[in-house]
Protein backbone atom coordinates (compact mmCIF):
# COMPACT_ATOMS: atom_id res chain seq x y z
CA UNK A 1 0.00 0.00 0.00
CA UNK A 2 2.93 2.41 -0.13
CA UNK A 3 5.48 3.18 -2.73
CA UNK A 4 8.75 5.70 -2.25
CA UNK A 5 7.72 9.58 -2.55
CA UNK A 6 8.46 10.78 -6.21
CA UNK A 7 9.62 14.23 -6.79
CA UNK A 8 7.37 17.02 -7.80
CA UNK A 9 9.66 17.96 -10.33
CA UNK A 10 9.29 13.97 -11.65
CA UNK A 11 5.92 14.21 -12.28
CA UNK A 12 6.01 16.99 -14.59
CA UNK A 13 6.79 14.47 -17.33
CA UNK A 14 3.97 12.28 -16.85
CA UNK A 15 1.43 15.00 -15.96
CA UNK A 16 2.14 16.34 -19.21
CA UNK A 17 1.64 13.31 -20.64
CA UNK A 18 -1.97 13.15 -19.09
CA UNK A 19 -1.57 10.80 -16.04
CA UNK A 20 -4.21 11.16 -14.24
CA UNK A 21 -2.48 10.20 -11.11
CA UNK A 22 0.35 12.66 -12.09
CA UNK A 23 -1.97 15.71 -12.38
CA UNK A 24 -3.91 14.63 -9.18
CA UNK A 25 -0.88 14.62 -7.24
CA UNK A 26 0.86 17.60 -8.37
CA UNK A 27 -2.86 18.99 -7.63
CA UNK A 28 -2.83 17.98 -3.84
CA UNK A 29 1.09 19.15 -3.37
CA UNK A 30 -0.18 22.86 -4.66
CA UNK A 31 -2.99 22.90 -2.42
CA UNK A 32 -0.92 22.01 0.58
CA UNK A 33 1.67 24.65 -0.12
CA UNK A 34 4.78 21.80 0.78
CA UNK A 35 7.90 23.83 -0.04
CA UNK A 36 9.15 21.05 -2.23
CA UNK A 37 6.63 21.53 -4.67
CA UNK A 38 7.49 25.38 -5.35
CA UNK A 39 10.47 25.00 -7.77
CA UNK A 40 8.26 22.10 -10.00
CA UNK A 41 5.50 24.52 -9.72
CA UNK A 42 7.66 27.23 -11.27
CA UNK A 43 8.25 24.99 -13.90
CA UNK A 44 5.13 24.10 -14.81
CA UNK A 45 4.19 28.11 -14.74
CA UNK A 46 6.72 27.96 -17.47
CA UNK A 47 4.86 25.59 -19.60
CA UNK A 48 1.30 26.21 -18.61
CA UNK A 49 -0.57 29.46 -20.04
CA UNK A 50 -2.23 27.51 -23.67
CA UNK A 51 -5.55 26.56 -21.87
CA UNK A 52 -8.66 28.94 -22.01
CA UNK A 53 -9.42 29.44 -18.44
CA UNK A 54 -13.43 30.36 -17.53
CA UNK A 55 -14.59 31.39 -14.84
CA UNK A 56 -18.28 30.41 -13.33
CA UNK A 57 -19.81 32.54 -10.38
CA UNK A 58 -22.85 33.56 -8.87
CA UNK A 59 -24.81 33.64 -6.08
CA UNK A 60 -25.61 30.21 -4.10
CA UNK A 61 -28.33 28.27 -5.57
CA UNK A 62 -28.21 30.17 -8.91
CA UNK A 63 -27.57 26.34 -10.79
CA UNK A 64 -24.02 27.07 -11.25
CA UNK A 65 -22.82 23.01 -10.41
CA UNK A 66 -25.74 21.61 -12.42
CA UNK A 67 -24.80 24.20 -15.80
CA UNK A 68 -21.37 23.53 -15.70
CA UNK A 69 -22.06 19.58 -16.17
CA UNK A 70 -24.31 20.49 -18.93
CA UNK A 71 -21.69 22.73 -20.04
CA UNK A 72 -18.70 20.31 -20.16
CA UNK A 73 -21.10 17.43 -22.13
CA UNK A 74 -21.31 20.42 -24.68
CA UNK A 75 -18.04 21.08 -24.73
CA UNK A 76 -17.26 17.43 -25.36
CA UNK A 77 -18.78 17.25 -28.09
CA UNK A 78 -16.68 19.19 -29.97
CA UNK A 79 -13.91 17.28 -28.61
CA UNK A 80 -12.40 19.70 -26.53
CA UNK A 81 -10.75 18.07 -23.02
CA UNK A 82 -12.39 19.70 -20.20
CA UNK A 83 -10.96 20.41 -16.60
CA UNK A 84 -13.42 21.28 -13.59
CA UNK A 85 -12.03 23.15 -10.43
CA UNK A 86 -14.99 22.91 -8.33
CA UNK A 87 -14.45 25.04 -5.07
CA UNK A 88 -16.70 24.87 -2.02
CA UNK A 89 -16.67 26.54 1.34
CA UNK A 90 -14.62 25.29 4.15
CA UNK A 91 -16.27 25.46 7.79
CA UNK A 92 -14.96 28.44 9.96
CA UNK A 93 -15.00 26.63 12.97
CA UNK A 94 -13.41 23.57 11.95
CA UNK A 95 -11.04 24.03 8.72
CA UNK A 96 -13.32 21.02 6.79
CA UNK A 97 -15.18 21.04 4.30
CA UNK A 98 -17.82 18.80 2.51
CA UNK A 99 -17.30 18.76 -1.58
CA UNK A 100 -20.50 17.85 -3.10
CA UNK A 101 -20.26 19.82 -6.29
CA UNK A 102 -19.62 16.62 -8.36
CA UNK A 103 -22.95 14.95 -7.41
CA UNK A 104 -24.30 16.69 -10.03
CA UNK A 105 -21.78 16.20 -12.46
CA UNK A 106 -21.85 12.94 -12.09
CA UNK A 107 -22.55 11.52 -15.81
CA UNK A 108 -18.87 12.43 -16.66
CA UNK A 109 -17.08 10.99 -14.51
CA UNK A 110 -16.24 8.36 -17.00
CA UNK A 111 -15.12 10.17 -19.51
CA UNK A 112 -11.32 9.97 -19.86
CA UNK A 113 -11.41 13.62 -21.12
CA UNK A 114 -12.86 15.14 -18.70
CA UNK A 115 -10.88 15.87 -15.23
CA UNK A 116 -13.26 17.21 -11.98
CA UNK A 117 -11.39 18.35 -8.48
CA UNK A 118 -13.22 19.58 -5.92
CA UNK A 119 -11.53 22.51 -3.14
CA UNK A 120 -12.43 23.88 -0.29
CA UNK A 121 -11.56 27.35 0.20
CA UNK A 122 -9.58 27.13 3.80
CA UNK A 123 -10.32 30.83 4.63
CA UNK A 124 -9.53 32.17 1.30
CA UNK A 125 -11.92 35.09 -0.10
CA UNK A 126 -13.31 35.81 -3.28
CA UNK A 127 -15.11 32.50 -3.73
CA UNK A 128 -11.86 31.27 -4.78
CA UNK A 129 -9.53 28.73 -3.42
CA UNK A 130 -6.31 28.62 -2.02
CA UNK A 131 -4.10 28.01 -4.90
CA UNK A 132 -6.43 27.31 -7.27
CA UNK A 133 -4.17 28.87 -10.10
CA UNK A 134 -1.75 26.89 -9.30
CA UNK A 135 -4.05 23.78 -9.80
CA UNK A 136 -5.01 25.72 -13.20
CA UNK A 137 -1.37 25.60 -14.25
CA UNK A 138 -1.07 21.82 -13.59
CA UNK A 139 -4.06 21.14 -15.76
CA UNK A 140 -2.95 23.52 -18.24
CA UNK A 141 0.13 21.50 -18.82
CA UNK A 142 -2.09 18.19 -18.29
CA UNK A 143 -3.39 19.17 -21.82
CA UNK A 144 -6.91 20.66 -20.95
CA UNK A 145 -8.07 23.11 -23.69
CA UNK A 146 -10.89 24.56 -21.29
CA UNK A 147 -10.59 24.76 -17.87
CA UNK A 148 -13.63 25.58 -15.71
CA UNK A 149 -13.37 27.11 -12.33
CA UNK A 150 -16.92 27.14 -10.54
CA UNK A 151 -16.47 29.54 -7.49
CA UNK A 152 -18.26 29.07 -4.06
CA UNK A 153 -21.80 30.47 -4.43
CA UNK A 154 -21.39 34.40 -3.99
CA UNK A 155 -22.78 37.76 -2.71
CA UNK A 156 -22.01 40.95 -4.38
CA UNK A 157 -18.39 41.73 -3.82
CA UNK A 158 -16.26 38.41 -4.41
CA UNK A 159 -14.67 39.65 -7.62
CA UNK A 160 -11.20 37.70 -7.47
CA UNK A 161 -12.45 35.43 -10.08
CA UNK A 162 -12.51 37.98 -12.76
CA UNK A 163 -8.58 38.33 -11.96
CA UNK A 164 -8.02 35.11 -12.54
CA UNK A 165 -9.61 33.82 -15.45
CA UNK A 166 -9.72 34.67 -19.02
CA UNK A 167 -13.59 34.47 -19.34
CA UNK A 168 -15.62 35.35 -16.11
CA UNK A 169 -19.60 33.77 -16.46
CA UNK A 170 -21.93 35.23 -13.82
CA UNK A 171 -24.96 33.24 -13.20
CA UNK A 172 -27.88 34.63 -12.19
CA UNK A 173 -31.26 33.00 -11.10
CA UNK A 174 -34.90 34.09 -12.16
CA UNK A 175 -36.63 35.84 -9.29
CA UNK A 176 -33.98 38.10 -7.96
CA UNK A 177 -35.58 40.96 -9.96
CA UNK A 178 -35.29 43.20 -7.00
CA UNK A 179 -32.06 42.22 -6.04
CA UNK A 180 -30.54 43.37 -9.48
CA UNK A 181 -30.48 46.69 -8.51
CA UNK A 182 -28.79 46.26 -5.45
CA UNK A 183 -26.19 44.35 -6.81
CA UNK A 184 -25.14 46.56 -9.60
CA UNK A 185 -21.98 48.23 -8.60
CA UNK A 186 -21.32 44.40 -7.22
CA UNK A 187 -19.94 41.08 -9.12
CA UNK A 188 -22.22 42.19 -11.97
CA UNK A 189 -19.82 44.16 -13.02
CA UNK A 190 -17.22 41.61 -13.72
CA UNK A 191 -19.07 39.26 -16.41
CA UNK A 192 -18.03 38.94 -19.61
CA UNK A 193 -20.92 37.00 -19.99
CA UNK A 194 -24.42 36.98 -18.40
CA UNK A 195 -25.60 33.59 -18.15
CA UNK A 196 -29.57 33.60 -16.42
CA UNK A 197 -30.16 30.00 -15.25
CA UNK A 198 -33.61 28.14 -15.18
CA UNK A 199 -34.97 29.84 -18.11
CA UNK A 200 -37.47 26.94 -18.09
CA UNK A 201 -39.18 29.43 -15.27
CA UNK A 202 -41.77 32.02 -16.06
CA UNK A 203 -40.11 34.78 -14.70
CA UNK A 204 -36.51 34.51 -16.39
CA UNK A 205 -37.50 36.86 -18.82
CA UNK A 206 -38.04 39.46 -16.41
CA UNK A 207 -34.30 38.83 -14.85
CA UNK A 208 -32.87 38.92 -18.52
CA UNK A 209 -34.87 42.25 -19.33
CA UNK A 210 -33.27 43.96 -16.21
CA UNK A 211 -29.57 42.65 -17.03
CA UNK A 212 -30.01 43.91 -20.37
CA UNK A 213 -31.66 47.64 -19.03
CA UNK A 214 -28.54 46.97 -16.25
CA UNK A 215 -25.49 47.17 -19.60
CA UNK A 216 -27.45 49.46 -21.33
CA UNK A 217 -27.30 51.82 -18.72
CA UNK A 218 -23.72 51.23 -18.87
CA UNK A 219 -23.07 49.53 -15.36
CA UNK A 220 -20.80 46.58 -16.01
CA UNK A 221 -17.92 47.81 -18.41
CA UNK A 222 -16.45 43.94 -19.21
CA UNK A 223 -12.81 43.64 -18.52
CA UNK A 224 -11.70 43.16 -21.87
CA UNK A 225 -12.56 46.37 -23.59
CA UNK A 226 -14.59 46.85 -26.77
CA UNK A 227 -16.64 43.64 -25.49
CA UNK A 228 -20.21 44.26 -25.04
CA UNK A 229 -20.96 41.34 -22.73
CA UNK A 230 -24.09 39.20 -24.04
CA UNK A 231 -26.81 38.27 -21.70
CA UNK A 232 -27.86 34.43 -22.49
CA UNK A 233 -30.20 32.36 -21.00
CA UNK A 234 -30.26 28.59 -20.08
CA UNK A 235 -32.31 25.93 -18.95
CA UNK A 236 -30.19 22.56 -17.37
CA UNK A 237 -33.99 20.90 -17.20
CA UNK A 238 -34.60 21.19 -20.39
CA UNK A 239 -30.65 21.42 -21.71
CA UNK A 240 -31.40 24.49 -24.07
CA UNK A 241 -29.28 27.63 -24.23
CA UNK A 242 -25.83 26.02 -24.49
CA UNK A 243 -24.71 25.90 -27.88
CA UNK A 244 -25.46 30.13 -27.87
CA UNK A 245 -23.14 29.54 -24.65
CA UNK A 246 -20.27 27.82 -26.12
CA UNK A 247 -20.23 30.21 -29.35
CA UNK A 248 -20.10 32.87 -26.32
CA UNK A 249 -16.82 31.61 -25.22
CA UNK A 250 -15.04 31.55 -28.73
CA UNK A 251 -16.39 35.15 -29.65
CA UNK A 252 -14.70 35.86 -26.18
CA UNK A 253 -11.60 34.20 -26.71
CA UNK A 254 -11.53 35.63 -30.28
CA UNK A 255 -11.87 39.45 -28.67
CA UNK A 256 -9.54 38.40 -26.61
CA UNK A 257 -6.68 38.23 -29.43
CA UNK A 258 -5.55 41.51 -29.65
CA UNK A 259 -4.64 44.33 -26.98
CA UNK A 260 -7.57 43.72 -24.83
CA UNK A 261 -6.06 40.52 -24.31
CA UNK A 262 -2.72 41.37 -23.56
CA UNK A 263 -4.47 43.76 -20.72
CA UNK A 264 -6.40 40.82 -19.54
CA UNK A 265 -3.43 38.73 -18.92
CA UNK A 266 -1.36 41.38 -17.85
CA UNK A 267 -3.75 41.72 -14.54
CA UNK A 268 -4.05 37.64 -14.28
CA UNK A 269 -0.14 37.99 -13.64
CA UNK A 270 -0.52 41.25 -11.45
CA UNK A 271 -2.78 39.45 -9.64
CA UNK A 272 -1.35 35.78 -9.15
CA UNK A 273 2.14 37.93 -8.31
CA UNK A 274 0.40 39.92 -5.61
CA UNK A 275 -1.25 36.87 -4.38
CA UNK A 276 1.92 34.67 -4.34
CA UNK A 277 4.02 37.70 -2.35
CA UNK A 278 1.03 37.56 0.55
CA UNK A 279 1.44 34.19 0.70
CA UNK A 280 5.04 34.33 1.45
CA UNK A 281 4.95 37.03 3.83
CA UNK A 282 1.94 36.09 5.54
CA UNK A 283 3.98 32.50 6.09
CA UNK A 284 7.15 34.06 7.28
CA UNK A 285 5.29 36.72 9.62
CA UNK A 286 4.28 33.66 10.96
CA UNK A 287 6.82 31.39 10.89
CA UNK A 288 8.62 34.31 12.78
CA UNK A 289 5.94 34.94 15.47
CA UNK A 290 5.50 38.49 14.31
CA UNK A 291 1.77 38.08 15.18
CA UNK A 292 1.91 36.07 18.39
CA UNK A 293 4.27 38.92 19.61
CA UNK A 294 1.83 41.30 18.84
CA UNK A 295 -1.78 39.66 19.29
CA UNK A 296 -1.63 39.76 23.51
CA UNK A 297 -0.23 43.81 23.36
CA UNK A 298 -2.78 43.73 20.68
CA UNK A 299 -5.65 42.48 23.45
CA UNK A 300 -4.62 44.39 26.34
CA UNK A 301 -4.96 47.58 24.76
CA UNK A 302 -1.21 48.59 25.26
CA UNK A 303 -1.17 49.57 21.55
CA UNK A 304 -3.53 48.99 18.34
CA UNK A 305 -3.98 47.15 15.52
CA UNK A 306 -2.99 50.00 13.14
CA UNK A 307 0.27 50.48 15.33
CA UNK A 308 1.36 47.01 15.52
CA UNK A 309 0.93 46.16 12.00
CA UNK A 310 3.04 49.22 11.31
CA UNK A 311 6.10 47.60 13.42
CA UNK A 312 5.24 44.82 11.69
CA UNK A 313 5.32 46.20 7.95
CA UNK A 314 8.55 47.95 9.34
CA UNK A 315 10.40 45.20 10.78
CA UNK A 316 9.58 43.04 7.26
CA UNK A 317 10.80 45.70 5.00
CA UNK A 318 14.15 45.94 6.95
CA UNK A 319 14.63 41.93 6.20
CA UNK B 1 -0.51 25.48 5.19
CA UNK B 2 -0.13 21.97 5.81
CA UNK B 3 -1.25 19.25 4.27
CA UNK B 4 -4.92 18.21 5.31
CA UNK B 5 -6.73 15.35 4.82
CA UNK B 6 -8.68 14.22 2.17
CA UNK B 7 -11.54 11.83 2.30
CA UNK B 8 -14.26 10.76 -0.70
CA UNK B 9 -16.98 8.83 0.54
CA UNK B 10 -19.24 6.75 -1.36
CA UNK B 11 -22.03 4.27 -1.69
CA UNK B 12 -21.61 1.72 -4.50
CA UNK B 13 -24.68 -0.29 -5.91
CA UNK B 14 -28.16 -0.59 -5.37
CA UNK B 15 -27.91 0.63 -1.77
CA UNK B 16 -29.84 3.41 -0.85
CA UNK B 17 -29.52 4.28 2.42
CA UNK B 18 -26.88 7.35 2.77
CA UNK B 19 -27.84 8.75 5.85
CA UNK B 20 -25.10 7.08 8.20
CA UNK B 21 -22.70 7.94 5.67
CA UNK B 22 -23.46 11.40 5.55
CA UNK B 23 -23.38 11.64 9.19
CA UNK B 24 -20.07 10.42 8.81
CA UNK B 25 -19.25 13.62 6.27
CA UNK B 26 -20.53 15.74 8.63
CA UNK B 27 -18.39 14.24 11.72
CA UNK B 28 -14.87 14.15 9.42
CA UNK B 29 -16.49 17.74 8.26
CA UNK B 30 -15.99 18.91 11.93
CA UNK B 31 -12.81 16.93 12.15
CA UNK B 32 -10.80 19.56 9.58
CA UNK B 33 -11.22 17.50 7.21
CA UNK B 34 -12.37 17.46 2.88
CA UNK B 35 -14.68 15.73 2.67
CA UNK B 36 -15.87 14.93 -1.39
CA UNK B 37 -18.98 12.89 -1.36
CA UNK B 38 -20.16 11.12 -4.54
CA UNK B 39 -23.66 10.63 -3.70
CA UNK B 40 -25.76 7.52 -3.87
CA UNK B 41 -25.62 4.16 -6.61
CA UNK B 42 -21.85 4.61 -7.87
CA UNK B 43 -19.77 2.06 -9.79
CA UNK B 44 -16.73 0.48 -8.58
CA UNK B 45 -15.34 2.41 -11.74
CA UNK B 46 -16.80 5.54 -11.25
CA UNK B 47 -15.79 5.82 -7.16
CA UNK B 48 -12.22 5.09 -7.83
CA UNK B 49 -11.77 7.34 -10.65
CA UNK B 50 -13.55 9.83 -8.44
CA UNK B 51 -11.24 9.37 -5.98
CA UNK B 52 -8.00 9.42 -8.43
CA UNK B 53 -9.07 13.30 -9.80
CA UNK B 54 -9.27 13.99 -6.51
CA UNK B 55 -6.30 12.61 -5.19
CA UNK B 56 -7.78 11.49 -1.73
CA UNK B 57 -5.91 10.23 1.16
CA UNK B 58 -8.49 8.04 2.03
CA UNK B 59 -11.52 6.27 -0.31
CA UNK B 60 -13.92 5.47 2.02
CA UNK B 61 -16.88 2.89 1.32
CA UNK B 62 -20.09 2.46 2.89
CA UNK B 63 -22.18 -0.62 2.12
CA UNK B 64 -25.10 -1.87 3.91
CA UNK B 65 -26.12 -4.37 0.92
CA UNK B 66 -23.64 -7.12 1.55
CA UNK B 67 -21.89 -6.58 -1.34
CA UNK B 68 -18.60 -5.77 -0.02
CA UNK B 69 -16.66 -9.53 -0.75
CA UNK B 70 -17.73 -8.14 -5.15
CA UNK B 71 -16.64 -4.44 -4.40
CA UNK B 72 -13.62 -4.43 -2.31
CA UNK B 73 -11.34 -6.55 -4.93
CA UNK B 74 -12.57 -4.69 -7.97
CA UNK B 75 -11.53 -1.24 -6.33
CA UNK B 76 -8.21 -2.75 -5.37
CA UNK B 77 -7.53 -3.61 -9.06
CA UNK B 78 -8.46 -0.49 -10.42
CA UNK B 79 -6.30 1.51 -7.94
CA UNK B 80 -3.64 -0.73 -9.48
CA UNK B 81 -4.87 -0.29 -12.92
CA UNK B 82 -4.40 3.47 -12.20
CA UNK B 83 -1.06 3.65 -10.91
CA UNK B 84 -2.60 4.92 -7.32
CA UNK B 85 -1.49 2.17 -4.92
CA UNK B 86 -0.70 4.17 -1.43
CA UNK B 87 -4.89 5.34 -1.50
CA UNK B 88 -5.99 4.12 1.74
CA UNK B 89 -8.99 2.16 1.87
CA UNK B 90 -11.70 2.13 4.30
CA UNK B 91 -14.88 0.27 4.68
CA UNK B 92 -17.63 1.32 6.38
CA UNK B 93 -21.17 -0.42 7.35
CA UNK B 94 -22.71 -3.63 8.27
CA UNK B 95 -21.15 -6.87 7.88
CA UNK B 96 -20.20 -9.98 9.08
CA UNK B 97 -16.94 -10.60 11.16
CA UNK B 98 -15.84 -13.22 8.91
CA UNK B 99 -16.09 -10.83 5.95
CA UNK B 100 -13.68 -8.33 7.98
CA UNK B 101 -11.04 -10.65 8.81
CA UNK B 102 -11.47 -11.37 4.59
CA UNK B 103 -11.18 -7.61 3.67
CA UNK B 104 -7.76 -7.05 5.65
CA UNK B 105 -6.44 -9.68 4.18
CA UNK B 106 -7.39 -8.00 0.84
CA UNK B 107 -5.95 -4.33 1.84
CA UNK B 108 -8.64 -2.88 3.00
CA UNK B 109 -6.89 -0.43 6.44
CA UNK B 110 -10.10 -0.38 8.35
CA UNK B 111 -13.30 -1.86 8.77
CA UNK B 112 -15.24 0.74 10.49
CA UNK B 113 -18.97 -0.90 11.64
CA UNK B 114 -21.98 0.39 12.47
CA UNK B 115 -21.49 1.15 16.05
CA UNK B 116 -18.02 3.16 15.69
CA UNK B 117 -18.08 6.10 17.71
CA UNK B 118 -17.59 9.42 15.84
CA UNK B 119 -14.21 10.71 17.69
CA UNK B 120 -13.24 7.31 16.74
CA UNK B 121 -13.79 7.59 13.21
CA UNK B 122 -12.04 10.65 12.94
CA UNK B 123 -8.99 9.42 15.36
CA UNK B 124 -8.69 6.06 13.32
CA UNK B 125 -8.71 8.06 9.96
CA UNK B 126 -5.98 10.48 10.74
CA UNK B 127 -3.93 7.35 11.94
CA UNK B 128 -3.96 5.87 9.33
CA UNK B 129 -2.86 9.05 7.37
CA UNK B 130 -0.13 9.66 9.42
CA UNK B 131 1.38 6.36 9.43
CA UNK B 132 1.36 6.30 5.66
CA UNK B 133 3.26 9.96 5.59
CA UNK B 134 4.06 12.24 3.54
CA UNK B 135 3.25 11.52 -0.02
Amino acid sequence: MSRPYIPSIDMIGPASAGETWAIARLISRAEAGVPEVRSAMGEIYRRAGRAHVIGITGVPGSGKSTMVGKLVRKLRDQGQRVAVVAIDPSSPYSGGSILGDRIRMSDLVMDPHVFIRSMATRGAVGGMAHAALDVVDVLDIGGFDKIIIETVGVGQDEVEIAKSSHTTVVVSAPGLGDEIQAIKAGILEIADIHVVSKCDRSDANRTMTDLKMMLKDGVGQALTRGWVPPVLGTSSLNEEGFDDLVAAFDKHLTALDGPAGEARRAQISAFRLKKATETLMLERLRRDGAFDTYTPRVAARETDPYAAATAIADAFSRI
Amino acid sequence: MSAQIRVLLAKVGLDGHDRGVKVVARTLRDGGMDVVYTGLHRTPEEVVTAAVQEDVDILGVSLLSGVQMTVFPKIFALLKEKNVEDMIVVAGGVMPDEDVVELKKMGVAEVLLQDTPPQQIIDTLTGLVEARGAR
